[in-house]
Order: C-alpha cells, then structure tokens, then sequence
C-alpha cells in the first residue's frame, strides 16, 4: 500500500551553539507533489536539507530534535549515502558532474553496471568490466523520461550548463527507487527558456508519482508549479498554503515580512537630497566575480546619500563594490565625484577618495597577524603617504602618529581591546568590522563603500557602527554605499534601496515601501527597469 | 617571576630554539671536558656568524614579500662571485695602483668596487628571477630550490668559457678557465675581520665583519619600517589585503626577491673576504639550504620573519656547525666522519626546521 506522505517533517529544531535555526519546524509531503519551500537566505533552508540528508556538520554539532519520517518510517540517516540509498536524490544548485566523463557515465556513478570478469571472480566485484551497452542504454531511458534529447556518448565538459542541470536530473531519476527529489535552487543558473523546461520536467516527474521538495526564491516559479508553498522565516514555517489561496505579492511579504525596528535613529535627513548632485554615477557595470557576477549595473547616487544595495546572495550586490574598487574584473563606467575610475589601475578608487569595507573582514580587510594600530593606519600609509616621518634621506613609518591616531579610534568607535598593539586576529568579529571601519575612515573618504558590515558580528556592534554610518553622512557630509543581506538594517538607515536580482538592479525603492514590494524584488518577480 | 609569566617566556623563545640552545651549550662543556680550547672555539662560532649573518639576513625580504625562504639565493651568491671575480681582475690590470703604498686600502678598495658590482649584478639577476617567482606562485619553495641548482649547472660552464685572465684565478697550466677556490690573498682576504678586530682572552672578535653585518641588518629593519616596507610585507602577508589597498603585488615580489637576491651578492663577498677564497663550481649549491635553516631555526615561519630570527638563527646553527664538528672528530677521529656528520647534522636541521615552519613564525 502507499504510504500517505512520502516525507514527514514533525518538529524539527536544531541549533548551532546558542544560535536556534531551526524551531519546531513541521510539514510534510505527498507522493507526486511538488511541495514548494521558499525563504530568504539564512531562513534555515539549507539547515533543513543537511538534516534531511544526515550530512556530518548537523552530527557534528549535536544533531537535532524532531523526528523525520520517510514513507511513515523513523529515518535517522548517519551519512548522505544511507540518504541516497532510502531513495532520495538531490539535485543541487552547483552541479556535481564529472565534467570528463560522458554524460552516461556521469549518469550512472557510483551504480555502474558491470559484467564478471576472470579477474573479478578471484578478486571480487571492484573488478568487474564495465557493461557500458546497459549503461547508455539506462542513460538514454532517464534523458528520454525527462525529454532531453542528448547524445548520451558526449563529454560533459562541452556541455552547455542548462544541460548540466539536465544531467543531473537524470542522474537522480536513474537510481532504482526514488522516492523523494530535491531540488535546491536548479534554475538559478539556467536561462528562462530552460527553466521553464525544468519546471515541465518536474511535472512530469511528479506525475509519476515522485514527491518533490522545491526549494527556490523564485516566487513566480512556485506558484506556477508547486501543489503546496511553505514559507520559511528565521527558522520557523510561517505559513503553508496552496498557490489557489494566495498570490504572489502575499508570498513576498511573508518571507521578508519582520516588523521594521528603526535600529538607529535616523532624522537628520539632508535637505534637499534630490536635487543634490550627482556622487556616484554607474552606467552598464558589469564585473566578473565568481558568484556574484554584476550584469550591467547602472545606478546614479547623489551626494551625502546613504545608498543601500540589497538582494539574496549570489544575485551580484556584492559585486558591484568589488569591482568598484577594482578587486574583480569589471568593464563600464563609473564616475566618482565626476572623475572616471580607471579599473585598469590598481587602487585608482582609493585614490579618488573611496574607502571600502569588504565584506570578508578576515581575507580581505584585515592583516589578521597585525596589531590593531597598524591595521588601522595601513591603508592611509599606503594611499595617502600620511603616518610617515621624514628623516631627509627616507621617510619611516612614524609610530607616534600611528598610534595617537589608532587610540582616537579606540575611542570613537568603542573597540574592545586590551591596546592598540593587540592583534587583530585576536579581536572578537565586531572589534573586527570597527578596526575595518577605523582603517576606511583613516582614509578621509568622500565615499565610503560599506559591504555586508554587520554580517556575523553582535546587536551592540552593529548598533555602534549604523549609527556611525549616519554620523558621518550627517557631521562630514560622506556619501555612503551600503551593501547588505539584512533588509531590516538597509531599511533603517538608508534614504533609498536598490534591490539586485540577478546581475541587474531589479528596483529601486524608497526604505518604507511596503514589505511585498521588496520581497518580489528579490525573488526577480518583478524585473522592471531603473528608475 | 611566576612560574606563568616563566611559560610564556619559554613559549615566547620556542621550543625548538631552547632545545637546539640546550644542544649547542652541550657542545660547548663536551668541549670542555674532553679539552678543546673552548675560548678559540667560540671565536670560530663568532667568526661565523659574522661569515653567514649577511646570507641569512637575505631570507628576510623573500619572506616578507611573499616567495618564503629563498632558497635560489644561490642566483645572488653567483652573482656576488662575478662581482668578487671581476674586482680580483682589476687589481691584476692595477687597477688599484694608485693606492699601492698602502696594502690595506687596496683591499679595502677592491672589495667595495666587488660589493658594489656584487649589487648591481645581483639585482638585475633578482628582478629576473622575481618576474619567473611571479609565474609560479604557491610553488616558489620547490622551483627556487630547483632554479638555484639549474644557475649553479649553468655557471659551471661559465666559469670555464668567461674571459678571466688574472693569474690567481684561473688555471696555471691550462692558462684558461677558472680554478675551484681562488684565494684572495693578494685581494680582500680577512679586511673586514681585521678591521678594529681584538682579543678577549684567546677569543677572537671580528669587529669589522660584525659591524658590516649589524649595519645590514640595521638597514633591512629600516626598510621594513618604511613605507614601501610596510607595503611588501602586506602584499607577502595578505596578497588580496594588498591588492584592496592598490597595491601591485607582483611589483611588490619582484622588489623583495630582487633585494633578497642582492643581499646574496653582498653575504657572500663578505663571506669570501672572512673565508680568505672565492668556492666556485659547485660550492654555492647547497648554501640556499643552510641560510633557509638558519632563519627557520631561529623562529621564522615561511611567512613571517624578523631581524631577530636571523640574529638568533644564525648563531644557533652556525655555532653548532662550527663546534659540533671538532667535538665530533675528536671524539672519533677515524676517517671522514665530520664530512659525514656535517652532512648529518646541517640536513638534520633543515628538515626540523621545515617541519616546524608552519606552526611557528612570531
């Protein structure tokens, strides 16, 4: 008989230390439903995923709470193969092919089939032939059942990459007794007409009576294929329901939806911000940087505005200031204060008078082996020739200077240390971001480009440094470019948002737009022009 | 002094130093007991730190630029010998006949004009050899090594086909080519170590060698100190650090390894002048190993290292190879065995000292 559900999901939570993730998260799904997850990044998604499939990292930590169920049965898996054994499969995001084997034997790894051999028979099945007839004969069933008309013989090196995904379904499908697919994110990569190619395949598939798992930010996606939405927030399913009962603006709320808490105070707008010329101009920016790939950018932001560039990860917010700053390749123009940056040469931003704040504070913004004060004063040594001492024939370092000024910093920006020769490496993730923050300033910039600058630090420290961020715009007259995952924290201190879907600036809204607007940006339901 | 604040002394000094520390004073009483002129070797020790202190020194702007230990310092060394070979040529053209009255400023004038052509030819072979690191980057440890040996064959065809005509360096018979050591007796043997140098007890103190080395060590630490200083050692430590502060890293490699390379050129003139011989051929082989194990030993990493490291580094491995060897052939005088145990003992070294790099380094 079939079971009811093929997966049941009943009161899963998981924490990472004292950090929850997951909370008492529940649902389940049919025989050849396609049961839609969606949420925005850091929702718990992935987390989800890991417990489903028995990865080592939720072991590692101390496993779960909650019970998962497969076809009625208590399934505990210890690794991803017991997973893939029990008949569930995954598609993933970045393809796990071999690009050097042909699509047959990227099909069938791992389930070769085989014929004995004389050898195989004194030394055991490892050296059985290959029965490569059987082989692409199974292969060529799967790319039949998902309608893909491919040459099972070819490599998949030359394969273009709508295809991979391809691939890699039939690969799933092949195996004898799946029951349950998962797919994460497969029409990230593809084009539209691939993805719609996709969606009919796993319509297909489920009619066939396999259950699907969809998980996808892609609003518009789900409600034209999943029989059942669940909306993931902060770790908790906020709400399941059927496409019919809803519509996709009420989708986007739901996952963005958090009361807006002002976390900075945030008044003192400039007056007359719209008329205020031009600081930074962007027109057709694109920058080649893996997984975060901008195409074609264009943004104007006016002087002592604090821009905020939003979006999910992977969707190129972050970039937009790389290749600003000349850290990635990047082709088009942008004028900074009316002076055309030269991304041919090397730290012509900085030299401009751009500060940026990276996003990897620990490979890219700090000297981690450093002390806090060398750290602090090293951008400004570099670009600027200040901290130095003359001594006629040369000019050293002046550690008198350096230090005063790192101990100003201390100060201003409340870094928690035992002193100003502390090692960075040493400092907890907030001090970290503040001594970046302190090493930018040092700079004196007229734009200061801040990415992701509260990621995994405390409330405190980003309290401290938003609020900071609105001192200078407001005291010193910066423009500033913030660049963010948290929408709270674009929303409470930026004059205007543009939203990046996909390479491209999918809107450009102001911080109290309402919460579905922001969400369809996101999700790319709504790929409008710049304004 | 708690026993706390005792640790974190000996953590600060390293383990391994205090052990190969132990090691040496070891060396020393063994001396001692079996009796040796204890005084006369610690002037040998001295004597050598001063010899190695400059090629030693070399490894710190590799290291802090970003290539790791430069074992193809071998390339500066052949140079440092082109410039010492050409210095010796000119006094025999008289060149420095001007000066004849007065032997000591002879020598005194040749081996600035061969520290000043050891410079110049170094240099150019370091900026060369930085743009090859460039294009291998991650393996620099393996190619340099490897590319200090290729120059080393190289050099040995060179040395029999290159125009030298004095008499004391090349072969008297064949009347062409060059002779394994060249002694530099009519040059700048020993000018340095004779400069200002004295006696305490029958300790012998190489005032001039050591100052020259101080005075080197003084200016590397300067230029760490500078701008351009501080720079390198950013692009060496964090090369993507570097690259967002509009840095030009490979720039910044070229100028350690070139620096490197040309404080190779300067060691080993100074090195000749203390030995009182140019060592041609295969010589300078294997000196990129032992200047590599020196500055690990005295508490570099492959990423990071001090003027200190080479100070300390130095005296702790030359001063056990310049003790270790005399306690050990007179412990046993049969045969070979100090070529053996040389062998032995400085290998032995490397392969602590590179087996420790990667958790050290402060």
């Amino acid at each position: 008989m079939e079971p009811e559900y093929i997966l049941q999901m009943e009161h899963v939570s998981k924490s990472y230390g004292d950090n929850l993730v997951l909370k008492d998260v529940s649902f389940n799904v049919k025989p050849g439903e396609i049961f839609a997850l969606v949420g925005e990044n850091g929702a718990g998604k992935s987390t989800l995923m890991n417990i489903l499939f028995g990865m080592s990292v939720i072991h590692n930590t101390g496993g779960f709470e909650g019970d998962v169920k497969l076809c009625g049965e208590k399934a505990n898996f210890a690794s991803p193969n017991d997973a893939m054994k029990a008949g569930i499969g995954m598609v993933h995001q970045e393809f796990m092919l071999i690009p050097g084997f042909t699509v047959a034997e990227n099909i069938k790894i791992g389930r070769e089939d085989t014929t004995p051999t004389l050898a195989s028979r004194v030394f055991g099945k490892t050296l059985e032939k290959l029965d490569r007839e059987q082989m692409n004969k199974d292969a060529k069933k799967a790319l039949d059942t998902i309608g893909m008309n491919i040459d099972e013989h070819v490599k998949v090196a030359g394969l273009p990459v709508g295809y991979m995904q391809f691939v890699e379904i039939a690969r799933e499908i092949d195996k004898a007794d799946i029951k349950l697919l998962v797919f994460d994110e497969p029409t990230a990569v593809l084009t539209e007409t691939e993805a719609a190619r996709l969606l009919k395949v796993m319509q297909t598939l489920a009619a066939k009576g396999i259950a699907i798992v969809f998980i996808t930010h892609r609003l518009g996606e789900v409600m034209d294929v999943a029989q059942r939405i669940a909306v993931l927030r902060d770790g908790e399913v906020v709400s399941t329901m059927k496409p019919e009962d809803t519509d996709i603006v009420k989708v986007a709320q739901l996952m963005v939806g958090r009361k807006i808490e002002k976390m900075v105070d945030d008044s003192q707008v400039p007056e007359n911000l719209d008329t205020a010329p031009v600081a930074v101009h962007i027109n057709k920016l694109y920058v080649d940087m893996p997984g975060e790939v901008v195409k074609g950018v264009s943004l104007d932001i006016r002087e002592g505005e604090i821009f905020g560039i939003g979006g999910l990860a992977g969707q190129g917010k972050i970039g937009i200031p790389n290749g600003i700053m000349g850290l990635f390749p990047a082709v088009g123009d942008v004028e900074i204060f009316g002076q055309k940056i030269a991304f041919s040469k090397l730290g012509d931003a900085l030299h401009k008078g751009v500060a940026f704040v990276s996003e990897d504070r620990r490979g890219v913004g700090l000297l981690l082996d450093e002390s806090i004060e060398d750290n602090i004063a090293f951008n400004a040594v570099a670009v600027k020739k200040e901290y130095l001492t003359n001594f006629g024939l040369t000019k050293l370092l002046s550690r008198k200077k350096i230090r005063e000024h790192a101990l100003n910093m201390i100060k201003l920006l409340d870094i928690r240390c035992t002193g100003p020769a502390q090692r960075v490496g040493s400092l907890s993730g907030g001090n970290q971001q503040k001594v970046c923050l302190a090493s930018a300033l040092t700079l004196h910039p007229r734009l200061l480009i801040v990415s992701e600058p509260t990621r995994g630090i405390d409330i405190g420290a980003k309290k401290l440094i938003m609020e900071h961020l609105v001192k200078l715009r407001c005291e010193e007259g910066v423009t500033i470019i913030m660049v963010s995952s948290e929408l709270v924290e674009l929303r409470s201190i930026c004059d205007r948002i543009a939203i990046v879907s996909d390479g491209a600036v999918a809107e450009i809204l102001l911080p109290d737009a309402p919460d579905a607007d922001f969400g369809l940006a996101m999700s790319g339901a709504r790929a409008k022009g710049v304004r | 002094m708690g026993a706390t604040s005792i640790k974190k002394t000996i953590k600060n000094f390293g383990l391994p130093r205090i052990i190969i520390f132990s090691f040496f004073v070891l060396l020393m009483i063994t001396a001692g007991i079996i009796n040796m002129d204890v005084q006369s070797l610690m002037g040998d020790v001295i004597r050598r730190w001063g010899m190695y202190g400059i090629l030693v020194l070399a490894m710190v702007p590799g290291i802090q630029s970003g290539i790791g230990p430069n074992f193809g310092v071998t390339i500066g060394i052949v140079g440092g010998l082109l410039g010492a070979l050409i210095s010796v040529e000119l006094r025999s053209n008289d060149f420095f006949a001007a000066y004849a009255s007065n032997p000591t400023l002879v020598a005194m004038m040749s081996i600035l004009v061969a520290l000043v052509l050891a410079v110049i030819i170094s240099s150019v072979f370091g900026i060369l050899y930085g743009m090859l690191l460039n294009r291998v980057k991650g393996s620099e440890m393996t190619v340099s090594t490897y590319v200090g040996f290729s120059v080393v064959a190289l050099m040995n065809i060179m040395w029999l086909i290159l125009p030298f005509r004095s008499q004391t360096s090349i072969w008297p018979i064949a009347q062409e080519g060059l002779r394994n050591t060249i002694s530099l007796e009519a040059d700048f043997s020993n000018v340095f170590n004779n400069l200002l140098g004295f006696y305490i007890g029958r300790t012998y103190i190489p005032t001039g060698l050591l100052l020259m080395f101080f005075l080197l060590c003084v200016l590397v630490w300067l230029f760490t100190k500078s701008r351009i200083g501080a720079m390198m050692a950013a692009a060496g430590t964090n090369p993507i650090y570097a690259k967002a502060s509009g840095i030009n890293v490979n720039r910044m490699r070229i100028l350690g390894t070139t620096i490197s390379t040309a404080l190779g050129g300067v060691g080993i003139v100074m090195y000749a002048q203390s030995f009182g011989f140019l060592q041609l051929y295969n010589a300078p082989q294997m000196m990129g190993f032992s200047c590599v194990a020196s500055i690990l030993i005295g508490g570099a990493s492959i990423r990071k290292a001090r003027i200190f490291n080479v100070l300390l580094g130095t005296f702790l491995f030359h001063g056990i190879m310049a003790v270790a060897l005399p306690v050990a052939n007179n412990l046993i005088p049969e045969g070979n065995l100090s070529e053996i145990l040389r062998i032995i003992i400085s290998n032995g070294i490397i392969l602590y000292a590179l087996s420790k790099s990667k958790e050290e380094g402060k």
